[in-house]
């Protein structure tokens, strides 16, 4: 491989890796928070690319605008689900959330099926060709737009734990559950906000993702593997593990994908996994637990 | 201003309290004395709304708070102090303080609290932007006490204030306790220095194996032979 094509390669792979990180970001903020793994999260993925699917066949609203108001009904369903359903389990034992949260996730996955059918769907984007020189390099617009929509998503998200009150509640709540009920902040609430927020960035994640390549149902499991290849790889409830995890696979899948052959994109993500696994199990960005 | 009538508190299947009454008036220290495990943690817990009594009545001003979630129970006035501390390690000295102004009840007068917290406890304004789990374990403990008053309580139940504490430093922390009394907080005090706490307390509840064994004035348990025996070691 030559090397400005190895550069556009990892060019894109670093701006899906963006993309990925966004939706990994969702699965770490709700385990660093609530301590439940969403095993639903790719589906949330997927039905969150069919909503901007929908919002593009009915209004044609760019996927990538699409992603504010599909993050903030992600919220609501976010908000909803751990205040009904998932909020009972939150003290149950780890295989009786895996239950929940795996029966949720075939739940979803068989009414898109019923709703959307088996076929792959894509929507076509005007842009979605064009493409921008630098140099000997050739970028694809699309790409740039969702990652650059990603990137704000994310920051915004680090502003709101970072300077808002409710964010720091949140990350006291993360922190330390008995001094968050000692000091009286209301954590089943806080935990709903933050299952809410999870919800929010797979939403603006899948809605940009739906701009960059088709969707069907089945994908939906290999979302959510991707998404828990990219926390552990940086890190579980590490939020700059997520995106930076999310970078990492993100290049790693195109240079493979180009450099050896597509099929072999997720070998080279589990063996990462199992690398880092091996290496240093609280991941790139995490810290050891003490 | 705290009335607890005939409380039984479990965990899981063992008790942790049976039929425990007990009463604070406004302006008090009450003192909770007793050996490791005889339920002192479980009673503060119980009144802060993070267990549920089984039985009995829990009343604040007058209004019953048994059963009530612990933020609703701290945004009527009880703050807590807890044992270890509890601060939020990676969290700043001044995100703890924001933390505990949070309670609706003192939301509005964050700013001047965090002055007051300041001027109270200098050490704390020096570290503002250092993390918690970085302080040593006397300014962690005041950073427990700044954030609890952050909340504005009316009484606050401190559960072992000096535990881990240099001599000197454990001085300090309960002198503390006398001084935010004087200025009208009423205070209940589980501390197993139970010298200093008889001292300091008005009245004081001798607790064992989840029973109120024996209640006095602070001065009279002192003197109490049970007491000097199984608790000063005289």
């Amino acid at each position: 491989m030559t090397f400005p094509l190895f550069a556009e390669v990892f060019l894109k792979g670093i701006l899906t890796g963006l993309v990925y990180g966004l939706m990994a970001l969702g699965l770490s903020v709700i385990f660093g928070v609530v301590r439940v793994v969403n095993f639903a999260h790719g589906e949330f993925a997927v039905l969150a690319m069919y909503a901007a699917f929908v919002l593009f066949g009915l209004y044609k609203v760019d996927p990538i605008i699409a992603s504010v108001p599909v993050a903030f009904a992600f919220f609501l369903i976010g908000y909803g689900l751990q205040r009904t359903i998932v909020q009972p389990f939150v003290t149950r034992p780890q295989h009786e959330q895996f239950i929940l949260l795996v029966g949720l996730a075939l739940v979803l996955v068989n009414a898109m099926l019923m709703v959307f059918g088996p076929e792959s769907r894509q929507v076509d984007l005007p842009y979605s060709l064009d493409t921008w020189m630098i140099g000997p390099l050739m970028i694809d617009k699309v790409r740039v737009y969702g990652a650059l929509a990603a990137l704000v998503v994310t920051a915004a998200l680090f502003a709101f734990f970072r300077f808002t009150l409710t964010g720091t509640a949140i990350r006291a709540a993360a922190d330390n559950l008995v001094g968050a009920a000692v000091v009286g902040l209301d954590v089943k609430k806080l935990y709903a906000l933050s299952f809410g927020v999870g919800l929010a960035c797979v939403g603006a994640a899948g809605s940009i993702m739906t701009a960059l390549t088709d969707m069907t149902p089945m994908l939906a499991p290999s979302y959510t593997l991707l998404a828990f290849t990219i926390v552990i790889v940086g890190g579980l409830g590490s939020m700059a593990g997520a995106l930076g995890g999310g970078l990492l696979i993100g290049a790693a899948e195109a240079v493979a994908s180009a450099a050896i052959s597509p099929s072999m994109k997720s070998m080279v993500s589990f063996g990462l996994l199992v690398i880092v696994l091996a290496l240093r199990p609280q991941g790139l960005f995490g810290k050891a637990e003490s | 201003m705290l009335a607890i009538e005939e409380m039984d508190v479990f965990y899981g299947d063992a008790q942790a309290l049976s039929s425990v009454s007990l009463e604070a008036d406004a302006g008090e220290i009450v003192a909770i004395v007793g050996a490791n495990g005889a339920g002192k943690t479980s009673l503060i817990r119980a009144i802060a709304g993070m267990l549920k009594p089984a039985r009995g009545r829990i009343a604040f001003k007058g209004a019953e708070i048994g059963g009530l979630d612990s933020f609703r129970v701290c945004n009527l006035g009880v703050g807590q102090v807890a044992e270890g501390r509890q601060v939020f390690p990676s969290l700043s000295v001044h995100e703890n303080l924001l933390t505990g102004g949070m309670l609706p009840r003192a939301r509005a007068r964050r700013a001047q609290n965090l002055e007051r917290m300041v001027a109270l406890f200098p050490r704390l304004g020096e570290r503002m932007s250092q993390a918690a789990g970085t302080l040593s374990g006397g300014e962690q403990q005041m950073l427990a006490i700044a954030r609890c008053l952050m909340g504005e309580p009316e009484l606050v139940m401190f559960d072992e204030p000096s535990l881990g504490l240099s001599p000197a430093l454990a001085q300090s922390v309960l002198e503390t306790i006398g001084e935010l009394n004087k200025q009208g907080l009423t205070c209940l005090l589980v501390e197993q220095n139970v010298a200093a706490s008889l001292e300091l307390a008005g009245r004081a509840y001798v607790l064992e194996n989840g029973a109120i064994t024996l209640t006095g004035s602070g001065a009279s348990l002192l003197a109490d032979d049970r007491v000097r025996q199984a608790y000063l070691g005289m």
